[in-house]
């Protein structure tokens, strides 16, 4: 490396901040942002598991309403009486099913754990700007994890007025079961993960503004850190307004305040609170709850356009398309929550204002999809697992988004609102696209966070039953949201033009099943290669970006001597010219002379005088 | 040589420590932005809410305590200017001492705020109401109070820090963040306040 300064060794390093490193803080109460992201993934692998395990429940319930299978019953006791899951205990499955899948794995998992364990490496930091607020960070996600879970095993049942607790229900503790105890842990628990999201997300940013590496400006950042900025800087943003609608839910619930309540007979009894309006609810609720969906998604982009650059062996399409595509999915995030409360009674002419700037998302998504595929175009792709997964985001990404036109749009969307088509919608554009990018970074960074490499052929499997699961899954429920068919409805024998769709849900559940089957094969991959798996190499996929410049060993401020300084952007994949079809950022423009473009020196007149001299002498076209 | 390379070392370690000590103060603005957010979304609902009919609304005049507490909270950002100016011209008692007065200021506020309430109390204009625009009066002193605990918390720190006699660069560290944190909640207070009183 040409910038040989001083040596600043890791032990020098670690004699400030490590004193004496116990198993506590070692694996425990770590403040390394490496462990934190694995505490972070696994947990919520362990939520993700439990979340599926609801919705196949919950699913059982929808293919077969009228069978009894003895066997729920033993494990779920009163909830399944006589074998047949009770509706009161099907809303608490739907509803902790959603809250867990998009907040606990598809924001803390997924955010949690690359943010973690990507920002620091290749931004090339020694760790977060605060370790301490960090690992503060996981715990109050964890805690919230056990209060969440703690909630099925009390009296009353866990929360069940679905994920988005629209008051009235979830403001009167004796509405039904799901409104009491069970309620008021779904509030802490809540309370506490956006604790969790605030003090990570700070930290993400603060990391991005104030400690890259010599050389790495804004524009030589990967994608990844991009849409993990811009995420976070969301997050910060909106859930702190969540709380304020959760603290008002909570007085509305426990000290008799009347903020989202109004003329109400609950069980014959006149309730005293008066004057209230549930649609403030929903308007604080969605102002967090749209951003949010970003936040679970944009998180899931960045990872794949790392992942689809990388085993495309080239740079990717558009660049800065990309990144202004994040900015404007950032900024557009913030105006267009009225679009979930078309059908509250809203004037026309908002609900106009509210329909066009969600349609305008279209664009920065589109953007983002066709560079995708334009990066693949010709590209000399490796079909990594990995790989397999960035494009299965990709398909996801585009079939849910292209429904979300119609959705966006107030004359469609108030027939198909709470119908299985936004079921559809958002379980492919959201949920699965998601899962797919989280899943992408797994296999991806699996060799960085463990050392070890995941079995390939289990990956491959693991991918298409999924895959198609998923597609199974999800597909057929537009066609039953056309009809009307309404999403949490407990059993769909009791309505005569429903009754043609118990054979679509008998698909629909067996696919769910043989997919989640097939989420035992990437858990066994996962588990088993922890300690089973093959050695890594350092940089296993011949990758640019700072965090395989770092030993496989992890050490306690990444790199054992000084941070590499960072020459090029990350994408520098089969430059012409160049021997090696990748270039790492670490490398010198003067150690690349046979592929560098004269903009490549980026002003820098020495360099380009040198440049045009080497061009000049080995008569290379001059460019740029 | 060695001598040279312990020199550059301390010097790499204490630009790191500069850079860790910019990143952190930064975590602080980020966190006031998300402070700031949770009251904003607050007067947003407030608005939303009132706007919901003529019945609704503040319907009374301000207890004149909050004049007080404004004034008495004013002061603290004053006094914790001069703590703050103390430390950095190494003069320790003096910081000791100004801390002091913020701390008592902050306890002042805190027990003109619940005054306040009272005198809302007696007015019958409960927590517990039809017109939450009133309950909202309580919502917002309420959390920026939740706010103030914490800003004397972190203000007792320093000051124990400073009992203790801490290194003086980690002394005037505390210090900035700490008075950064206070004269944001007056600040906070102080937009509060106006909005209250544009809505009374």
């Amino acid at each position: 490396m040409s910038t040989t300064v001083i040596s600043h060794d890791a032990a020098h390093h670690g004699s400030h901040d490590h004193h004496h490193e116990t198993f506590l803080t070692k694996y425990i109460f770590s403040q390394d942002h490496k462990m934190i992201a694995k505490q972070f993934l696994i947990t919520g692998i362990i939520m993700a598991v439990f979340a599926m395990i609801l919705s196949i429940l919950f699913r059982i319930q929808l293919a077969w309403p009228d069978e009894e299978f003895p066997i729920l019953e033993v494990f779920l006791g009163k909830w399944a009486e006589g074998g047949r899951i009770r509706p009161d205990f099907f809303l608490s499955l739907v509803t902790i099913h959603g809250t867990m899948m998009v907040f606990f794995v598809l924001t803390a998992g997924l955010s949690g754990t690359f943010s973690n364990l990507l920002i620091p490496y290749q931004l090339g930091a020694r760790d977060m700007a605060s370790p301490l607020m960090n690992m503060l960070s996981y715990w109050f996600f964890f805690v919230a994890c056990v209060i969440m879970i703690a909630s099925f095993f009390i009296e009353s049942g866990p929360a069940s007025a679905g994920w988005t607790i629209y008051p009235p229900l979830s403001a009167v503790p004796k509405a039904i079961a799901g409104s009491g105890l069970g309620m008021t842990l779904w509030l802490i628990s809540m309370t506490l993960f956006i604790a969790s999201q605030v003090l990570g997300g700070v930290n993400y940013i603060s990391t991005v503004l104030n400690l890259r590496t010599k050389g790495m400006d804004l524009w030589k950042m990967p994608l990844t850190i991009w849409a993990f900025f811009l995420t976070a800087i969301v997050g910060l943003l909106s859930f702190p307004v969540l709380v304020s609608a959760v603290v008002l839910l909570f007085f509305d619930r426990s000290v008799g305040t009347s903020f989202y309540l109004s003329d109400l007979v609950v069980q014959g009894t006149i309730l005293p609170n008066e004057g209230g309006s549930p649609i403030l609810f929903q308007h604080l609720f969605w102002f967090l709850g749209h951003p949010e969906v970003y936040i679970v998604v944009m998180p899931a982009l960045g990872l794949t356009s790392e992942v689809i650059s990388t085993n495309s062996r080239k740079p990717i399409f558009g660049y800065h398309a990309m990144v202004y595509s994040l900015v404007g999915i950032t900024v557009l995030s913030f105006i267009v929550w009225g679009h979930h409360m078309f059908v509250t009674g809203m004037s026309p002419f908002l609900g106009g204002v509210f329909m066009i700037t969600t349609l305008i998302i279209a664009v920065p998504s589109a953007v983002k999809a066709f560079n995708y595929i334009a990066t693949l175009w010709r590209g000399n792709i490796r079909f990594t697992p990995a790989m397999m997964f960035a494009i299965g985001m990709v398909s996801f990404f585009v079939s849910g988004g292209l429904t979300g036109l119609y959705l966006g749009n107030a004359a469609l969307d108030i027939n198909l609102h709470d119908t299985y088509f936004v079921v559809a919608h958002f379980h492919l554009v959201m949920g699965s696209a998601s899962i797919f990018g989280m899943l992408c970074g797994v296999y991806h960074w699996y060799p960085k966070m463990f050392g070890r490499m995941m079995d390939e052929r289990l990956g491959y499997f693991h991918f298409w039953l999924t895959f198609i699961g998923a597609y199974l899954v999800f597909f057929p429920m537009h066609f039953m949201g056309i009809d009307g068919v309404p999403r949490r409805y407990y059993a769909f024998t009791e309505f005569p033009f429903m009754e043609k769709w118990v054979s679509v849900n008998l698909l629909i559940t067996w696919a769910a099943i043989v997919s989640a089957i097939g989420q035992v094969a990437f858990l066994w991959n996962f588990f088993s290669s922890i300690w089973c798996g093959k050695r890594a190499p350092q940089n296993p996929w011949n990758s640019n970006t700072l965090e395989w410049t770092t030993p496989v060993e992890h050490i306690h401020g990444n790199w054992p001597g000084e941070i590499p300084t960072v020459y090029r952007w990350p994408y520098d994949y089969s430059k012409p010219g160049n021997d090696a079809d990748f270039i790492p950022q670490s490398t010198p423009l003067s150690q690349t002379m046979s592929s560098n473009l004269l903009h490549d020196w980026d002003g820098n007149e020495a360099g380009i005088e040198a440049q045009k001299a080497y061009n000049r002498e080995h008569n290379r076209e001059e460019e740029g | 040589m060695e001598l040279q390379i312990a020199m550059d070392k301390e010097e790499l370690y204490n630009e790191e420590l500069l850079k860790s000590r910019k990143a952190k103060k930064f975590n602080l603005w980020l966190g006031m932005i998300g402070m700031f957010m949770m009251f904003a979304a607050l007067t947003s609902g407030f608005i939303v809410y009132t706007a919901s009919g003529v019945d609704k609304g503040i319907k009374t005049i301000l207890p004149h305590v909050f004049i007080y507490s404004t004034a008495v909270i004013v002061l603290s950002s004053l006094t914790m200017y001069l703590a703050f100016k103390a430390v950095k011209a190494g003069q320790i008692s003096k910081q000791k001492t100004y801390l002091l007065i913020t701390i008592v200021l902050g306890i002042v506020f805190f027990w003109l705020q619940v005054e306040a309430w009272s005198v809302l109390f007696n007015r019958g204009i409960t927590f517990v109401n039809s017109n939450a625009s009133q309950s909202f009066i309580y919502i917002f002193t309420g959390l920026h109070l939740a706010h103030i605990i914490a800003g004397i918390l972190v203000l007792v720190r320093c000051y124990l820090g400073a009992l203790k006699n801490i290194p003086i660069d980690n002394n005037v560290f505390r210090m900035d963040l700490a008075s950064i944190f206070w004269h944001f909640l007056g600040l906070l207070w102080i937009y509060i306040y106006v909005f209250l009183l544009l809505n009374q």
